[in-house]
């Protein structure tokens, strides 16, 4: 029966050593440790968030990036196609241009040609009519003796084709 | 295999000492091994820590004794004891206060002084709280020393810091409201670690361990004392209503209040059932122990084969019941601070449970 009758000394001492122990870890012991384990178990949340932000972030930095490379790469893309258009249309524009100044060159040539053909023409005839003036006259004068008549329309004739003549100077 | 026998081995040598001090202790009085008195020797307390016997020569740590006896205070050591009387004081054999300081009244009755001597257990007590204090306090200081945002804790921290963010979120911050346990922490952390200590120190059967400190109903008494302020004082008005008008049948609390005293004598029965389990416990487990080695006191007499192969079974029983102790100790140092946790919640739950309705609405 000892054994469940607590004995007065040892439950003073008991109840002294108890209360100091408490009062000791109370104040300097446990709440010194809970803390600092709370400051960390809050840091390394904060940390896990961050981190977490971070990773978003990193994320949508990479989209980012590829966004921007992509519209770089679709800029370069018009930019060439641009490029090689611009190209294109001075090739063109050169090749119209040349064909312009050629077409021009050969329309001077051509009327060049056409007015020397018209004076070489025009001094031919004129030849061939002094030429032909003559054989006619020639032949003429041969056969205008015989009669009066036929003599009466060569000069008629002649009349005629000197006035053509004068007309065709004339133009 | 080896390596198992050495650890018996030495298991058997450490386990020796201090029973065979209180085996020889008895046996040199009576041929029969007086099991009951070794038993309780070491269960119980005594004014001097008796380390072990060589030879006939016992060592034996005296311890003072601080008694205030009819003739006003007393203060000696337990040594003096030993030739007899001194200034009128004597140990008393057998009857009411067998094994206490005495002195004789006018009458010639045995009366028991006011003793507050410090006993081996007050001993025991004062030395593991040193350890605990001197444990927790080299912890605080690392905490103290280090930035936590740096660096991971080291030694003791390391050792500790698992075990008491253990017991603070799974236990204390579980039972009880978030705004009060930062109140009731240090107390129930206290509580588990000086029970576990207690409870460790008392296992190892060499001083400065083996004082059956928390297997004595005082040392008990006192923790669930403590647990029983602890829930009682700072209890909300909730908890009270609880208790002398809880939410049951009119009849039942009526004319006779049936309910009502059922809870508060449940007041009392709930350190009582602390109290007593811890006692329990780590009574019984010291007892099993010292039972299992003083069988092989007990065979001697059987002759040697019997003897040495109960010795075996002994030791290889003692070893089990060593490391099962081992586990009762955090056990029931766990099972004091949850259950004391899990009073003191309730003692504030119904506030904040009904805030938290308030609050829902």
């Amino acid at each position: 029966m000892s054994l469940l009758m607590p004995d007065s000394g040892l439950l003073f001492w008991m109840l002294v050593i108890f209360l100091t122990v408490v009062a000791i870890l109370a104040k300097w012991g446990f709440p010194v440790i809970t803390s600092m384990v709370d400051k960390r178990r809050k840091y390394i949340d904060e940390s896990l968030t961050l981190a977490r932000k971070a990773d978003e972030k990193m994320a949508n930095l990479t989209k980012e990036h590829e966004r921007i490379i992509g519209e770089a790469r679709a800029e370069q893309n018009r930019l060439l196609k641009e490029a090689a258009e611009a190209r294109d249309n001075i090739i063109r524009q050169a090749k119209a241009k040349a064909q312009d100044e050629a077409d021009k060159l050969l329309a001077e040539a051509r009327i060049q040609i056409e007015a020397e053909k018209e004076s070489a023409l025009s001094s031919i005839r004129s030849q061939i009519a002094l030429i032909s003036v003559n054989v006619a006259e020639k032949i003429i004068r041969k056969t205008l003796a015989e009669d009066k008549e036929q003599q009466e329309l060569i000069r008629k004739m002649v009349d005629e084709s000197l006035k053509m003549d004068s007309d065709t100077v004339k133009n | 295999m080896n390596k198992i026998c050495k650890y018996m081995l030495l298991a058997f040598l450490i386990l020796m000492p201090d029973v065979s001090a209180h085996a020889a202790d008895t046996g040199a009085a009576a041929p029969d091994v007086d099991i009951k008195s070794m038993l309780f020797g070491h269960i119980g307390d005594s004014y001097s820590w008796h380390i072990t016997k060589i030879g006939e020569k016992d060592i034996v740590i005296p311890l003072p004794v601080i008694v205030h006896s009819s003739t006003g205070w007393h203060c000696f050591l337990s040594s003096r004891l030993e030739d007899g009387p001194y200034e009128g004081l004597y140990c008393a054999e057998g009857g009411e206060f067998d094994g206490k300081i005495v002195e004789k009244d006018a009458a010639g009755n045995e009366v028991r002084p006011f003793d507050i001597s410090i006993t081996k257990n007050v001993a025991g007590l004062m030395i593991n709280s040193l350890i605990l204090v001197l444990l927790i306090l080299g912890c605080s200081r690392w905490y103290r020393r280090h930035d936590v945002l740096k660096e991971a804790p080291a030694g003791i921290a390391a050792i500790l810091e698992p075990v008491i963010t253990f017991i603070n979120d799974d236990v204390i911050k579980d039972s009880i409201p978030e705004d009060q346990s930062r109140k009731y922490a240090p107390y129930l952390l206290t509580a588990f670690f000086f029970i576990l200590i207690n409870n460790l120190m008392g296992i190892v059967p060499v001083f400065p361990g083996g004082a059956n400190t928390t297997g004595n109903i005082a040392v008990t008494l006192v923790l669930a004392l403590c647990t029983f302020v602890a829930v009682n004082l700072f209890a909300n008005r909730h908890y009270w209503k609880d208790i002398f008008w809880p939410d049951v049948p009119w009849w039942l609390k009526v004319p006779i209040p049936l309910i009502p005293l059922t809870e508060l004598l449940g007041i009392f029965t709930k350190p009582f059932a602390l109290m007593i389990r811890l006692f329990a416990n780590i009574m019984a487990g010291h007892a099993i122990i010292l039972s299992f080695v003083s069988i092989i006191f007990i065979t001697v007499k059987m002759g040697p084969a019997i003897n040495g192969g109960m010795s075996f079974i002994t030791v290889v029983f003692g070893i089990f019941m060593d490391l099962l102790e081992l586990l009762v100790a955090f056990i029931q140092a766990y099972v004091f601070t949850m259950l004391s946790a899990v009073f003191i919640g309730l003692a504030h739950e119904g506030g904040t449970r009904k805030q938290a309705e308030a609050e829902e609405e």
